[in-house]
C-alpha cells in the first residue's frame, strides 16, 4: 500500500479542562475514504479542526507526506493541500455564491478583481459537483441547505486539495440530497481526492468508506475495514459497549 | 441558457433584488426625490440653485466624516468618537497655523496623521485586546473632547484667515461652468466604455450579460443626474471644489469596497467573522485598517468644516455630528449589523439629513422640529433595515 498523505500520531487536544482528543491516531492514504465517526462530543469535529489548522494540537505529531507539519492558521493548511468543510458551513450570507467561492483567493486583473474569472470557474465548479444552484450571483443566505453545502464544499475543492476533510457534511440533508452528496463524494475520490469524512450516521459512512475509524470520548476506540464493519460492531464502539480493533493493518 | 441577454428587469425583478440587498440605493434616491419634491412644494426657495449649492457645501463635512463611519459599520464596528476626531482636526490645523505658524498644509497632514494615529490605536484594541467598539470608542470621544479644548486654549476658538486656500476651497472656489460640464462628458463616457468592454468580456466568456436596453439605461441614468446637478448648481456659483472632493473620495471608496481584495475582506468579516477567519482572511489587519480609514476621513472632514467655517472653536465637530453621520450612513442604507452597504449610501444618506434640516429651516421650524423629524426619517430608516429588507441581526 503507499505511503500516507496525512498522518496524525499521538495527537492530543484539551479546551481547559474538557479534552476533545487524546492520544489520537490517524492515517489517510491516496484515493482513500476515511470515515471518522462518533458520538456527539466525541471530538469529531476537534479533530477537524486540528486538520484544518484552526486549533494547534496540544501534543502529538502531524505529518503531510511524511514530513512534520504545524499550522498556525486556516490558510496553512489550505496551503499543504488539507481543504475543510465545517460542520457550520462558514459561509457569509451577505455574500453571493461567487463571493463566498473565493473568499480570500480571489483572482485579480491588475488591482482589481478579475468578477469575470471568477464567475467561469464558479459555473464549471459547480457544474462538475452536478450542483442546481439558480445563480451564482444570489447571497448564500437566499440558498437552501443543499446547495449551501454544496457552495461550501466547492469552495473547498477550489484549490485543488489533496485531502478534503467534510464535517457531518449529511446533517441537514434530505434523502435524495444525502444520496447525491455519498456520489459526490465517490467522485471526489475518483478524481484522486482523499476524504476525511466526518459523521455520527454510521449507515451513509459504511455507504462510502473504505476505513472506519470511531472515536469515543476523544479516544480512538476501533478502526475498521467499511467491508468488514458491521452497524453493530460500529454502535457497541461508538457507545463504548466494548473496544475492538480488528483490520486496520495496512 | 446561463448566457442569454438578461431583458430589461421588472417590477418585481427590482422589488426582489432590493429584498436581496442589491439595489439598495434605490428606495433611498427614491426617498431624496420625495423630499425634495415635498420641500420644494412647501417653499420654492428650497429649489433656488442658491440654496442648492449651499446644500451641497454644507453636506461635505458630515458626508466625509460618514463615509468613513460607512466603512467601519460594513467591518462589523461601529465609531462613535468620530465626531470628537474632526473636532481634534479641526483645531489642530487652526491652532497650528495662526498660533503655531505652521504653513496650512502641515496643519492639514498633522491633523490626517491624527486621524490615522487614532484609528491606530482603536483598531488595535479592538483586534488585539477584544474592546467592544461601542464602548471603546465612547470613551474615545470624551478623551478627544478634552484634548480640542486643550488644544484651543485659553480663546476657546481659533479664526482662520479668510484668504487661507483651505478657507477658498471650502466656501469659494467653484469649478468653471466649462469645466464641469467637460467632467460630465469625461464620467459620462468613461463610464459607458467600462460598462460596454465589461459586457463583451462577459459575452465573450459566455456568461450572462446585460442588454443593451439595460446598459443604455444605467448609462442614461448617470448623465442625466450629472447634468441635472451641474445645471442646477451652475445657476448660482456652480459645483464646490470640496463638493468634488468629496464626490471623488465616495467613488474611489465605492471601487475599493467592492472591487478588490481588501473590501471583500471588509464585507465578509462584517458578515460572519468566524467564516472569515476560517477562510484565512487577515482578519485583525482588515479591521485595523478599517478603522484607520475612519478616523483619516474624519479627520478630513473636520479640516474641511474648519475650512467651511474659517474657524475652529470647541464647538467643532462637538454636538450631535457623530450622530448625524452614522444616522446618514444607515438613512443610506448601510446596515449597523455589518456586511452590506455601499459607499455611496454616505452621499445619499448626507443628503437626506442635509435636505430635511435645509427644509425645515426654510420653513422656519427650529432645531426641535429638525431633531424631532431626523430622528423620525433615522427610525423609518431603521426599520426598512431590519424588516422590509429582511436583514435581522443574526
Ligand atoms: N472551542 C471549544 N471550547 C471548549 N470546549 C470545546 C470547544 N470545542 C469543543 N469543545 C469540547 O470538546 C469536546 C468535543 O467536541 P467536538 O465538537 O469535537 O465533538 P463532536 O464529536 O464534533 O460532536 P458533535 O457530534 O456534537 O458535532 C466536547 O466536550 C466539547 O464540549
Ligand atoms: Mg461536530
Amino acid at each position: 500500500m503507499t505511503s500516507p498523505v496525512l498522518e496524525l500520531s499521538r495527537v492530543s487536544k484539551s479546551f481547559g479542562a474538557a479534552r476533545a482528543l487524546i492520544d489520537v491516531d490517524l492515517a489517510v492514504h491516496p484515493r482513500e475514504v476515511v470515515a471518522v465517526v462518533g458520538d456527539n462530543g466525541a471530538g469529531k469535529s476537534t479533530l477537524a479542526g486540528v486538520l484544518a489548522g484552526v486549533y494547534p494540537p496540544d501534543a502529538g505529531e502531524m505529518r503531510v507526506d511524511g514530513e512534520p507539519v504545524r499550522f498556525a492558521d486556516p490558510g496553512a493548511a489550505r496551503a499543504r493541500g488539507i481543504a475543510t468543510v465545517f460542520q457550520e458551513l462558514a459561509l457569509c450570507d451577505n455574500l453571493d455564491v461567487v463571493e463566498n467561492l473565493f473568499l480570500g483567493h480571489e483572482p485579480v486583473r491588475g488591482a482589481l478583481l478579475d468578477e469575470i474569472a471568477m464567475e467561469r470557474r464558479a459555473w464549471e465548479l459547480l457544474d462538475q459537483l452536478g450542483a442546481s444552484v439558480p445563480s451564482v450571483r444570489v447571497p448564500v443566505a437566499a440558498l437552501t441547505g443543499g446547495q449551501r453545502r454544496t457552495v461550501a464544499i466547492a469552495r473547498g475543492l477550489l484549490g485543488d486539495p489533496r485531502v478534503v476533510v467534510l464535517d457531518e457534511p449529511t446533517a441537514s440533508l434530505g434523502i435524495r440530497q444525502t444520496a447525491e452528496l455519498l456520489n459526490l463524494v465517490e467522485r471526489l475520490r475518483e478524481r484522486g481526492h482523499s476524504v476525511v469524512f466526518v459523521s455520527h450516521a454510521t449507515s451513509d459512512v459504511q455507504a462510502v468508506a473504505d476505513r472506519i475509524v470511531v472515536l469515543r470520548l476523544g479516544r480512538v476506540n476501533g478502526e475498521f475495514e467499511a467491508d468488514a464493519a458491521t452497524s453493530e460492531d460500529l454502535l457497541a464502539a461508538m457507545t463504548g459497549a466494548r473496544p475492538v480493533r480488528r483490520g486496520g493493518g495496512r | 441558457m446561463k448566457a442569454d441577454r438578461a431583458p430589461l428587469p421588472t417590477p418585481g425583478d427590482v422589488l426582489r433584488r432590493m429584498r436581496e440587498g442589491e439595489l439598495t440605493l434605490l428606495p433611498i434616491a427614491a426617498a431624496l426625490v420625495v423630499i425634495w419634491i415635498g420641500f420644494g412644494l412647501a417653499n420654492p426657495t428650497f429649489w433656488s440653485s442658491e440654496n442648492l449649492v449651499n446644500l451641497s457645501l454644507q453636506s461635505v463635512s458630515t458626508g466625509v466624516i460618514a463615509l468613513g463611519v460607512v466603512i467601519v459599520l460594513l467591518v462589523g464596528q461601529i465609531d462613535l468618537s468620530v465626531g470628537s476626531v474632526s473636532g481634534v482636526a479641526a483645531a489642530v490645523v487652526a491652532a497650528g497655523a495662526v498660533n503655531g505658524g505652521w504653513p496650512l498644509w502641515v496643519g492639514v497632514l498633522v491633523a490626517i496623521a491624527v486621524g490615522v494615529v487614532v484609528g491606530l490605536v482603536l483598531g488595535i484594541a479592538v483586534t488585539r485586546l477584544g474592546l467592544p467598539s461601542f464602548v471603546l470608542t465612547l470613551a474615545a470621544l470624551l478623551v478627544l473632547a478634552g484634548v480640542q479644548v486643550r488644544i484651543l486654549e485659553p480663546a476657546g476658538s481659533v479664526n482662520i484667515p479668510f484668504d487661507s486656500w483651505l478657507v477658498k476651497f471650502c466656501q469659494a472656489w467653484f469649478l468653471p461652468t466649462w469645466f464641469a460640464w467637460s467632467v460630465v462628458v469625461v464620467v459620462v463616457v468613461g463610464f459607458a466604455a467600462t460598462r460596454w468592454s465589461d459586457r463583451r468580456r462577459r459575452r465573450a466568456a459566455d456568461l450572462p450579460y446585460a442588454s443593451t436596453a439595460t446598459t443604455a439605461l444605467h448609462v442614461g441614468t448617470l448623465a442625466a443626474v450629472l447634468c441635472t446637478v451641474v445645471a442646477v448648481l451652475g445657476g448660482a456659483r456652480g459645483v464646490g471644489y470640496s463638493v468634488v472632493l468629496f464626490v471623488v473620495l465616495v467613488a474611489v471608496a465605492d471601487v475599493l469596497l467592492r472591487r478588490t481584495r481588501w473590501g471583500r475582506a471588509v464585507h465578509a468579516i462584517g458578515g460572519n467573522r468566524r467564516a472569515a477567519v476560517l477562510a484565512g482572511l487577515p482578519v485583525r489587519r482588515t479591521v485595523v485598517s478599517a478603522f484607520v480609514a475612519c478616523s483619516a476621513l474624519a479627520a478630513l472632514g473636520g479640516v474641511l468644516a474648519a475650512g467651511r467655517l474659517a474657524a475652529a472653536n470647541q464647538e467643532t465637530g462637538g454636538g450631535d455630528i457623530f450622530l448625524t453621520a452614522i444616522a446618514a450612513a444607515v438613512i443610506g442604507g448601510t446596515s449597523l449589523f455589518g456586511g452590506r452597504g455601499r459607499a455611496w449610501s454616505a452621499l445619499l444618506g448626507v443628503l437626506v439629513i442635509q435636505s430635511i434640516s435645509n427644509g425645515l429651516t426654510l420653513l422656519d421650524l427650529d432645531t426641535a422640529t429638525r431633531s424631532i423629524v431626523t430622528g423620525a426619517v433615522l427610525a423609518l430608516a431603521i426599520t426598512i433595515d431590519t424588516v422590509v429588507r429582511g436583514r435581522r441581526p443574526e
